[in-house]
Parts: structure tokens; sequence; C-alpha cells
């Protein structure tokens, strides 16, 4: 059911049956680290190259995912999702081991939150079971991005580190003791003009105010409705200029949080924080979702963000549109 | 809210590089990178006595991009930078590191068509600029010397 201009809320239950995460080794230092459901020894993990790396990284978590629940790829009606390197190899070459249908997405850091809507669109329709995982990797990002990994750059205070981790989450029609999938605002693409590279919180920082906002307008609602709103990976700079935004608009966002500020500790120091396709997917799949389950958390507007630059559209000059996605996730009593 | 507003809460909010701290960083380890040449210099000098200024030059230049790839290829090269900032750059030891890095960061897509490839995706535009800039400072040289 369409309410407002961008929200729906679905008219049939979609439960999150099950969820996985893998998180890297600076990763599992980080403030999370009891959630994780796994944890890799290294950055290569015993394959080739960081690429290969990613891709058995969603391979594993999608596997994991499903036996957890004793559920068979093959019963699944498709996997989605996507991550942050060229033509979303990892997702699509892991994909390829499993004989479940594929719809691969890019959204960028907010292809989590883009997986989960339709994903959850198609479960509320003819859909039985759809998988939704998304991964990034620091070495395939910095290469990809920005420079080798042994070159000697120094990192500006407004950047952010890429999260190596994957997160995974198994939406199904089946009713159960889970949390549920209630609705989703789909954002925009908001462009205020930053082009810095380095500064993605504040690109993407009006883009999630945009949605938010937009959700509150749609659904009537106000922000102590829910538990907590986390944003994806805004970074610490980001989350404030967020909630600066949402005030001027005449919100203000007690119950803010954002998975890439609060991913690494402060001994860590890792710039603003996290950032990356599988930082809210990891937070998601551990710290989140356990929260769910044990109904610490009942009722969270969950925003992943995205910046939708690459290195060529940086060069030449252009800014940063920015993008969010919210997702309405309820836990029942 | 505006865009141009926008723009200059970012730029007021924004954090700001510590300048003083950086500078600092950089100096201290550009400067000692420059003394530990020197001291090659004088070990040169003194161990080859028979060897011209010039000679003992090359010498310390290649010794000095020697440690430069050999810490690259180690990992130490970019903790120091992260720290040194354009103090572990520009020193000879940091060309050295923008090549190696290259290097073993593309070995993965092939010798020929990976490594010898990008090897000088990052040390290119020094080689351009330091090019160009000879051939002009040798044309106004050249005139100088017609002048004078």
């Amino acid at each position: 059911m369409k309410v407002g201009k961008q929200t729906y809320l679905l008219d049939s239950d979609v439960y999150i049956q099950s969820a996985y995460s893998l998180a890297g080794p600076y990763e599992s230092k980080g403030n999370f680290r009891e959630y994780f459901d796994a944890v890799m020894e290294d950055d290569e993990w015993k394959c080739k190259s960081h690429e290969m790396a990613e891709i058995q990284m969603q391979r594993y978590v999608i596997g994991e995912c499903l036996s957890r629940v004793n559920v068979n790829p093959m019963d699944c009606d498709a996997i989605m999702g996507g991550d942050l390197i060229n033509q979303i190899v990892p997702t699509s070459f892991s994909a390829r081991d499993f004989r479940t249908p594929f719809l691969g997405l890019y959204n960028a850091c907010a292809t989590f939150g883009e997986a989960m809507a339709i994903g959850s669109t198609l479960v509320s329709g003819d859909f039985q079971k759809v998988i939704c995982c998304t991964s990034s990797h620091y070495a395939t990002a910095e290469r990809q991005y920005r420079y080798p990994l042994e070159l000697g750059t120094q990192p500006t205070p407004e950047s952010q580190w890429t999260v190596t981790g994957s997160g995974a989450v198994l939406l199904s029609k089946k009713p159960g003791d889970y949390p549920k999938i209630k609705g989703f605002t789909i954002g925009r693409i908001v462009d205020f003009g930053l082009s810095d590279p380095n500064n993605m919180g504040g690109a993407m920082a009006p883009a999630a105010c945009n949605t938010i906002v937009t959700h509150f307008r749609d659904t009537g609602r106000s922000p102590d409705y829910y538990d907590m709103i986390i944003t994806g990976d805004l970074g610490r700079f980001g989350r404030e200029t967020l909630h600066y935004l949402c005030k001027k608009e005449g919100y203000v966002l007690d119950n803010l949080n954002d998975c890439g500020s609060m991913v690494y500790s402060d001994k860590q120091k890792p710039g603003q924080g996290g950032s990356g396709a599988g930082c809210c997917s990891l937070v998601f799949a551990s710290y989140l979702y356990k929260k769910l389950i044990d109904k610490s958390l009942k009722k969270i507007l969950f925003v992943p963000t995205g910046a939708m630059l690459s290195k060529d559209s940086a060069l030449q000059g252009e800014s940063i549109p920015g993008i969010a996605h919210a997702v309405i996730i309820e836990r029942e009593d | 809210m505006e865009d141009k507003q926008y723009m200059e809460y970012i730029h007021t909010h924004a954090q700001k590089s510590a300048h003083a701290i950086t500078l600092v960083w950089a100096f201290a380890v550009g400067g000692i990178i420059c003394c530990i040449g020197q001291g090659f210099n004088d070990l040169f000098t003194f161990a080859l006595p028979d060897w011209d200024k010039s000679k003992i030059g090359a010498l310390v230049s290649m010794t000095m991009i020697f440690l430069g790839a050999f810490l690259t290829a180690i990992g130490v090269y970019d903790k120091i930078g992260i720290r040194a900032g354009g103090g572990s750059i520009v020193p000879i030891t940091g060309f050295a590191n923008s090549v190696v890095s290259p290097a073993m960061e593309f070995n993965k897509e092939g010798i020929v068509l990976g490594m010898m490839a990008k090897m000088f995706v990052i040390a290119g535009p020094i080689i351009v600029a330091g090019t160009v800039s000879s051939v002009i400072s040798g044309i106004i040289y050249w005139f100088a010397g017609m002048v004078g």
C-alpha cells in the first residue's frame, strides 16, 4: 500500500527468518566483536587475491545464513545484493555457486537497503524466500577508489575506513518469531554540490535527511515512534550533519545512530568511522538482528546510505550524488 | 536548505587537518630521511676516497631508492606515510614507494599487463613534470648563456 509520496507499507507479513554476519580482522576488534557470527583471521582468507576473498566472503555468508535455518539454496526464489566493485563482481561471482535465480543491484553503500526494499516487496507478493546480501572489502575498495595499499599516503580527518565484512538476511513468508519488514521509503538522489571524495558523510547526509523527513511526512509518524533510527555509513561528522539538517526541517532525532560511526571502537581511530556496502549489512546481521531477536529493540528505521561516485567522476570534477533508503523493521511482543 | 548554505555549513563544521602537528611530523621524518642520506654520503666518501662527488651522489641515491623500495615491500613505508605525510613522499624514497606499491598491487593481473603496465600510474606524472621542467630550464639556461 502506497502512503504519501515515496513510502510503501507491505500488505502481508515479511519475516527476516535468518541473518549471518562475517567480519574482517580489523572489524572483529571493534565495538560489535561479540555479535559477529564469524570472523576472518586475515584479509586474504586463503584466497589468491582480495577480490577472490570478497567472493568467498559472500558465498560463505549466504551458505551459512541458509544452513542455519536448514533451507536449501535451490528452494530460494532469488539472491539479490551487490557490492562496491566494478560490475559487482563479488556478488555475481558468489551467486554462480548457488543454483538460485540472481538479481544484482547497485546503490553503492545503500545497496543493502535497496535489496531489502525490493526483496520484501517480492516476498509480500508471490515469492517465498529471498536472500539479501552485500559485502565490502577494505583492500578491494582502496584499489578501486583510491591508491595502492602500500603507498604511503596520509588520510584526511574527514575520511572513512571501508569495512571488510559481509552480512546476509533471509526474507521469508514463513510465519515465526522473527522480526518483520513492515515497509520502506525509497529515497531519491540528492546532490548539494559537495565534491570532496574524502568527505562522503557530508555528501550523503542531505540524502539521508530527505529520505527520513519524507518518511515521517508520508506516514505521519514522529521520530519517537522508533526505538532507533540507524543510518548506514555517514560517519561521525555525517551523523552530526544529519541531526542538524533534520532539526532544521523540524524533526529532532534523539534516537539517531549510525552503523559506520559505531562499528569501530574509539581506540581504533579510523577517521570518521566505517563505510562500504558491507558496513550496514554487517551491523544489521550481527548487532541489530540479535537486538531485535532478544527484543531489546522493537521498532527500528534502518536507513542505509550511499555515495554514488566513481574515481573518474570525482576526477572530472563532478559532485557526489547521495542516496538513502529507509526500511521499517518491527518486532512483535 | 540551499546548496550554498550547506556548503558553508560543511566548510565551517568539517574537521580540519591539524596543520601544526602534521607539519612537525613531515619536517621531522623528511629531515631524518635526508640525514640518513647524508650519512651514506659521508660513509661512501670515507670508504671510497678515489671516487668523485657525482659518483658518490649516484651511489647514495641508489642506496636510498633501494631502502624505500625495500621498506615498501615489507609493508613498513605506508605506515611511516600515515604519520609523516609529505615528509616521506618528497624524498627520493617516496618516489621508490610510488613505483613499488602499484607494482605490488597490480601484480595479480599478470607480469606484463598488470605489474609492468601499471607500475607508473602514480610516478608517471612526476616523470612527465620532471622531464618537461628540465627541458624548460635548459632552454632558459641556453638563452641566459647567449645574453651573458
